[in-house]
Formats: structure tokens, C-alpha cells, sequence
């Protein structure tokens, strides 16, 4: 809806872009710094908390563990997502048969099923790969499920007129044509990963990065617990763009294909 | 080398309302022959092609291909659809399109690449082999389909409405290009449309389909002589009057007939 | 005969294919009934499917599940409605104005994936463990897709449809409010879409975590308490709520989307 801007108010914009991130932090350790407030220590300390912490000290003793988590659960989900998600997609019949109930499963808010976790498994490691792993199955089986049963009947044809092999009719017709959507769950899957993995840690556990931020709180560390909500920032930041970066790569014809037939 | 006898279609047998697309059509097309399949919009020309291939089990009748019967889609057909901006893969390049069919057939990898370049050459499309479908023009996404068509080497191509979404320019320039690669590779084609000029030009025959339940209304020879040029076969008088009896064939089946006689 | 025959056939299907989601319902919970009442997973930690229904029933039955359900809701309700408030003056704002668009980018873009169950602490700490918490978090989580959404909506309007507003005169105003937002409104519903499963989220964990009342709280006592089958009735009744609202929402989308494309197709 915007006209096209000039050069100048461009140029300007790019100068904006980069000034304000800059003049926001500026504020923020400007406002904070005589340390008056209990609540918003200054910035700067924030910083230099967050160094001592996190680089390297805490790294061992709590992202390692909250992280690996994490990559497991979340790789778990995406292959069994995918796999379960092709064959129940493929037909028809069991498409209808599943869906409220995948639909059912997705829909429950994660959180509420740690207490469920305890009890079934305790309070370790496996419990929270199992969560994380259960959360995130929905949102790309579902996708997939969606993915595979809406490829084009056209592109079905050729590649039956033709004679491909089943195996290539999967991996090379099937799959990529389900890819954006399965992507697009998987986008999903992983905010919910990190969610679980911070809750999981506040609710039951000894180590990881959300035991620390709600110890810190509690014990009025209030610095400390500023040093972790900015690395689960930055985790949360760098992790959705490796997944832009992975999903940008694989789906780069999607996007021209796109904007090349409109 | 294929003749299509007394093929039925039915879609939704025993539901309330059962539709009959094709009625009971028989036909037969020789080696190297070019037939064209016209019919009004709606007369069940894409249900008719499909049983055809193979991808559409008929209600009743068979359809064979050398003596064989067609079950499913046979080796030795290729099929052009309309849709090319649906029937290429759009993940793949150009080359991978092409390539995608010839993989279970054991050629070496050398004869493969040769196969790929000669056939995209011949359609005109010798260096965009590194391209997106999604990167070309229309009538260019057509070239492609039609050279992996080509490079799966069968002994007849099925053409369904290949034209129908070009240009009128773009139409023009492909369908030379059939004739020319039909000449040269020596295949029989069997061509679906709803364009009379087109049918006219390009074919031996013109099969005249009614409206549905489809049947034959009638087959017409078009006995005008090759090589055809766009600008002097169609301005033969030949040409004109065949194009207006086709026209009314379709129009008027029962009057025409009787306007032969 | 053959026609007879086949006809059956075809009632039969479609009967059955009305029959399948609800076929697939009962196979899923005779699952789970016959995994643990045949020994398969232990009954004290997974009871049969039937007694968590029933401890469900019997939780409606006595009206003591409507309280957490209704304080759940209002977290739900407020942390949405505050996130609109919020997020669709400023995301129609920052998307019609270039320079306001390209100042706020990099801020957005890095506050958009940080995970807002980070920010429980310092919610503690600012509003204590009870209902403001909850909304804060549930606002703070639900405002970011409206926001998104209504941005690329407003700067995604056809440049010819305002040409064309432009070209008869048609004030900044109306143009805003005839076309602006009228070809923004898919994208909007999109957010809201997410945004509601986000804070119905968000308002359980607060609930979970924090101990605001509710039905993640009650369902935390449950398991303390050792009322196992209880827990699970809770659960599945926020599995329901969840479920209700995504359906909910969908209903309001078709409705305020009857006109747009995507929503033709599906009918």
C-alpha cells in the first residue's frame, strides 16, 4: 500500500534501522544506570553477569543439557512426524480416521502435560526428550498428514504416465511437493520445543537454563535472572534463524515458483 | 497400433446421479499416424485421453496398444498434459525434469546426458537445462514437457489441449515444432483439443467427438498435403472447406451427416 | 441388478465414510482402555481411558471443574484481546508508514522468537503469581503474531486497489478503512488464529508454573495430591477447551472471510 519511497527517505530508512536497535539499548542502559531500580539493574551489569555466567562457566552445566534436550526431542518428532505422516496421508480413509484425534492432541496446551511426564517417567532427562518429542510429533504430522494428501493430482499423473518407481515417486514427487507445509509445521514444532524445554526445566529440574532463571528469581539474583532471559533470547533468536536458513535452502524453488507464475 | 474399442466411462456408478462421460467409442490410429480428437468443451475429451494411458480405469470395453492390452500406463506412450505449469516438477531444473523419467531405464550415465541435450535442443531449449520451470515463459514450460515426452522415446505421444493456455503466437511456433519433431523422431500422435484450425492442420484424421455421453460423431480425413506451412496450407481452399465441415460436424451432427450423403 | 448392487455399495461407503473420524476416535480410546488394563503401561500412572473420562464427567457433573475452566478462560480472553488492542493500531501504524516500518524491523524481528515463558520470572517479580502475571504473559506471548500479521497485511495491499481509491477521491480514512484493512483481514485472521492457541498456552503455564488459579494449577495439586485419574480428566478437559476455541476461531474466520478465495474453495 506504501508508494514506492524516494532514494533519500530509502537511505534514511536503512540509517533508522540500525540507529534505533543502537539507541534503544542506549536508553534502556542509560535509564538503568544508577542501579535504583530493584527490578531493572543496569544494563551494563546485565552484560557483565551474562559473560561471567554464560561464557563459558554455565555452558557445561546448563545450555549442554537444556539444549540437547531439546535437539532430541525435536529430532525425534520431525522423523516420526514425517514417517507416520506420509503413510497416514496416503490414504484417504485413514486421513478421516486420525485427524480429530491428532487434531485433539495438538490442540492440548503442552505445558499441561509435565505433570503427566513426571508421574509416567520421574524427574530426569528422558522425561523431558519424551515431552518435547510428544509436543512437537502434532504440529508436523498434521502438516504432513495435510502435505501429502493435497499434492497436485497432475504432477501424481505424470509421474504415474511415466512409470516412476514407487520409491522416487516418494522421495522425489511426494515429499518436496509436501515440503513447504511439512516446513511450515516444523516452524511450529520448534517454538513449541523451546517452550517445553524452559517449562519442563522451571517445573522439574536441577539443571538447564529455565531451573536457572526461576532459581535466580527466587533467590533474588535479579541480575542473574536478567543474564538468562537474554541467553534464552538469543537462543530463541539463533535457533529460529538456523531454521529460516535450513528451510530457505530446501524450499528455494517454492519461493521462485511462486512469484515466477503470478 | 492402437485401437480403443468400445470404451465406457461412467463416473459415480451407483450413486444417485451417475454420469456417463463416455458412451462407447471406438478408434484406431497406425503407426505414424497423426489424429486429432476434437470435440464441444465438456464432451469428455481429457476423461476419454486418460483411459487411454492407462491412469483411468474404463466402465467397460479395452483399449490396446500393439495387440496388448492397456491395465496401466504402458511404456510406450508419453503424455503431454495442458496444465504444464502443474505437470513439471517445479523443484527440479530443467535437466532433472527431463532426466526424472529415464532413470529406471538402464542407460548409461553418458547417454542419458546425450538423450537429455539432443531432445532439449530439438525443442529449441539446448541451453536452459540448468533452469526452473518456474524461470521460463509458458510456452517455453511446454518445450520442456514435451521434450521429457520426447526423451522417454516412445512410439506415441498423447497431447492433451498441449496449447490451450499459450499464446496465439506461441501456439503457432509449437505446433510446427510437433510436426517438425514428428518427422524426425517418426512417432504416432495422438492429439486432443477444442481448436478446429488446429485439429485441421495438424492432422491425417480428425475424430469428431459428440457431446456427452461422448461417442464419434464422425471421422474425417484431411488429405492436404505435407509439409504444411501456417501461412499456405491455411490458405488452400481445401483447407477452408474442411475446417468449415468439421466445424459443423461439431456444431450439427445429425445435419451434417446427411449433408455428405 | 448390477445397478442395484452397486448402489448399495455407494451407500455403504459414504455411510461409512461419515463414520470414519468417529471410528477413529474409538479405536484411539479402546487403545489406550486395553494398554492399561491389559498390564501394557502401569494403570497407577496411566489409568484406562474410561475412568479418566469419567473422573471428567463426574468433575462436570458436580460443577466444580467450571471455576479453573472459567478463570483459564479469562486469561485466555484478556491476554488476547489485549494482544489486538495492541497489536492491530500498531501493526496498521508501522506497516503504512515506511520509515516507521524499516526503525522498528530489527527490534521485531529479534523480540519475535524469544520464548515468552522466559519472561515468567520477571513476571513474578513484577505483578506476583496471580491473574496479572498470567495476562502479562499471555499478552506479551499473543501480541507478536497480530502484529506480524497485520504489518505484512497492511504493507501486502494491492498497489492498484489504492490507486483506484486514490484516483476517486477517496479520503485516508475511508481508504483505510474500506481497503486497507479489508485485504489486510486474511493475514489478521491469521495472527489471531495463532495468537489464540498462544495465549490459551501461556495463561496454563502461568497457571502451571506460578500457581495462578486454574486448570493448570488444579491439575499440578492433582498430581501432588496423588489423584491420578483426576489429573487426567484435566488434562483432557484443557485439550477440549484448546480444541473448542481453534474451531471457534476457524467459525469467525469463514464468517468474516466469506469473501476471500481461500475460504471458497473449501465449500
Amino acid at each position: 500500500m506504501m508508494r514506492t519511497p524516494t532514494r533519500g527517505i530509502r537511505i534514511l530508512g536503512v540509517g533508522l534501522e540500525i540507529a534505533v536497535p543502537i539507541g534503544a539499548l542506549a536508553l534502556w542502559a542509560a535509564l538503568t544506570r544508577d542501579g535504583s531500580s530493584f527490578y531493572f539493574p543496569p544494563l551494563l551489569d546485565i552484560f557483565r553477569t551474562f559473560q561471567e555466567t554464560w561464557l563459558f562457566a554455565g555452558m557445561g552445566t546448563d545450555v549442554v543439557p537444556s539444549l540437547s534436550r531439546l535437539l532430541s526431542g525435536y529430532a525425534i518428532a520431525v522423523v516420526a512426524g514425517v514417517v507416520v505422516g506420509v503413510a497416514l496421508g496416503s490414504s484417504h480413509p485413514l486421513r478421516r480416521m486420525v485427524d480429530p484425534v491428532v487434531q485433539f492432541l495438538r490442540a492440548i496446551p503442552p505445558p499441561v502435560l509435565i505433570p503427566a511426564g513426571i508421574l509416567v517417567l520421574g524427574v530426569n532427562s528422558t522425561m523431558k526428550v519424551a515431552l518435547i518429542a510428544f509436543v512437537c510429533l502434532w504440529p508436523i504430522l498434521l502438516n504432513t498428514i495435510d502435505g501429502v494428501g493435497g499434492v497436485d493430482p497432475t504432477l501424481r499423473e505424470t509421474a504415474r504416465s511415466f512409470q516412476i518407481p514407487r520409491r522416487d515417486r516418494l522421495f522425489r514427487v511426494v515429499l518436496p511437493s509436501a515440503a513447504p507445509q511439512i516446513f511450515a509445521g516444523a516452524r511450529v514444532s520448534l517454538a513449541l520445543a523451546v517452550i517445553m524445554m524452559v517449562v519442563s526445566e522451571m517445573v522439574a529440574s536441577t539443571n538447564g537454563i529455565g531451573y536457572f532463571v526461576l532459581q535466580s528469581q527466587r533467590t533474588y539474583a535479579i541480575t542473574e535472572m536478567w543474564s538468562g532471559i537474554l541467553l534464552l533470547a538469543i537462543l530463541g533468536y539463533v535457533l529460529n534463524a538456523l531454521f529460516l536458513l535450513v528451510e530457505r535452502r530446501a524450499l528455494r524453488w517454492h519461493r521462485g515458483a511462486r512469484t515466477g507464475s503470478a | 497400433m492402437l485401437r480403443v474399442e468400445h470404451v465406457k466411462k461412467v463416473y459415480g456408478e451407483g450413486t444417485r446421479r451417475p454420469f456417463e462421460a463416455v458412451a462407447d467409442l471406438s478408434v484406431t490410429v497406425s503407426e505414424h499416424e497423426f489424429v486429432s480428437i476434437v470435440g464441444p468443451s465438456g464432451a469428455g475429451k481429457t476423461t476419454l485421453l486418460k483411459c487411454i494411458a492407462g491412469l483411468l480405469p474404463q466402465t467397460s470395453g479395452a483399449v490396446y496398444l500393439d495387440d496388448e492390452e492397456v491395465v496401466g500406463p504402458p511404456e510406450k506412450m508419453a503424455l503431454v498434459f495442458q496444465d504444464y505449469s502443474r505437470s513439471l516438477y517445479p523443484w527440479m531444473t530443467v535437466e532433472d525434469n527431463v532426466a526424472f523419467p529415464l532413470k529406471r531405464r538402464k542407460l548409461g550415465k553418458t547417454a542419458v546426458r546425450e538423450l537429455i541435450q539432443d531432445t532439449l535442443r530439438s525443442v529449441g531449449l539446448g541451453d536452459a537445462g540448468a533452469k526452473y520451470p518456474w524461470q521460463l515463459s509458458g510456452g517455453m514450460q511446454q518445450r520442456v514437457a514435451i521434450a521429457r515426452a520426447l526423451a522417454y522415446q516412445p512410439e506415441i505421444l498423447l497431447m492433451d489441449e498441449p496449447f490451450a493456455s499459450v499464446d496465439a503466437q506461441t501456439r503457432a511456433d509449437l505446433e510446427d515444432l510437433v510436426l517438425a519433431l514428428r518427422d524426425r523422431y517418426g512417432i504416432t500422435i495422438l492429439f486432443v483439443t477444442h481448436d478446429i484450425d488446429e485439429a485441421v492442420y495438424l492432422s491425417d484424421r480428425v475424430v469428431v467427438l459428440t457431446p456427452s455421453p461422448t461417442s464419434v460423431a464422425e471421422i474425417v480425413d484431411i488429405p492436404l498435403p505435407r509439409p504444411r506451412d501456417q501461412v499456405e496450407t491455411k490458405e488452400l481452399p481445401d483447407f477452408a472447406r474442411l475446417r468449415a465441415y468439421v466445424w459443423r460436424s461439431i456444431k450439427r451432427p445429425e445435419q451434417s451427416a446427411t449433408a455428405l450423403a | 441388478m448390477a445397478a442395484g448392487e452397486a448402489r448399495t455399495r455407494h451407500v455403504a461407503r459414504s455411510l461409512l465414510g461419515r463414520a470414519l473420524p468417529v471410528v477413529g476416535v474409538a479405536i484411539a480410546v479402546s487403545l489406550f482402555e486395553f494398554a492399561s488394563r491389559s498390564g501394557l503401561v502401569d494403570a497407577r500412572f496411566l489409568p484406562p481411558a474410561s475412568s479418566m473420562l469419567g473422573s471428567l464427567v463426574d468433575q462436570v457433573a458436580d460443577g466444580s471443574i467450571w471455576q479453573p475452566v472459567g478463570q483459564t478462560l479469562q486469561g485466555w480472553a484478556l491476554g488476547l484481546g489485549l494482544a489486538m488492542a495492541i497489536a492491530l493500531p500498531l501493526g496498521t501504524l508501522i506497516g503504512s508508514v515506511f520509515l516507521l516500518f524499516m526503525a522498528t524491523r530489527s527490534i521485531v524481528e529479534f523480540l519475535r522468537p524469544v520464548p515468552s515463558v522466559a519472561l515468567i520470572p520477571l513476571a513474578v517479580l513484577l505483578f506476583g503469581a496471580g491473574l496479572e502475571s498470567k495476562i502479562f504473559l499471555a499478552t506479551f506471548a499473543a501480541t507478536w503474531p497480530i502484529l506480524l500479521q497485520t504489518l505484512y497485511g497492511v504493507r501486502d495491499v494491492d498497489p492498484v486497489a489504492m490507486e483506484t481509491a486514490r484516483s476517486f477521491g477517496i479520503k485516508a480514512p475511508q481508504r483505510l478503512r474500506r481497503v486497507v484493512l479489508p485485504s489486510a483481514l486474511p493475514y489478521i485472521a491469521t495472527g489471531v488464529r495463532i495468537s489464540s492457541a498462544v495465549a490459551l498456552i501461556l495463561s496454563v503455564t502461568a497457571e502451571l508454573v506460578l500457581g495462578a488459579p486454574g486448570l493448570g494449577q488444579e491439575i499440578n495439586i492433582a498430581r501432588q495430591s496423588g489423584a491420578v485419574e483426576l489429573m487426567y480428566g484435566l488434562i483432557i478437559a484443557t485439550g477440549l477447551i484448546g480444541w473448542g476455541l481453534n474451531v471457534l476461531v476457524a467459525l469467525v474466520e469463514r464468517r468474516l472471510l466469506h469473501w476471500h478465495p481461500s475460504q471458497r474453495e473449501r465449500t
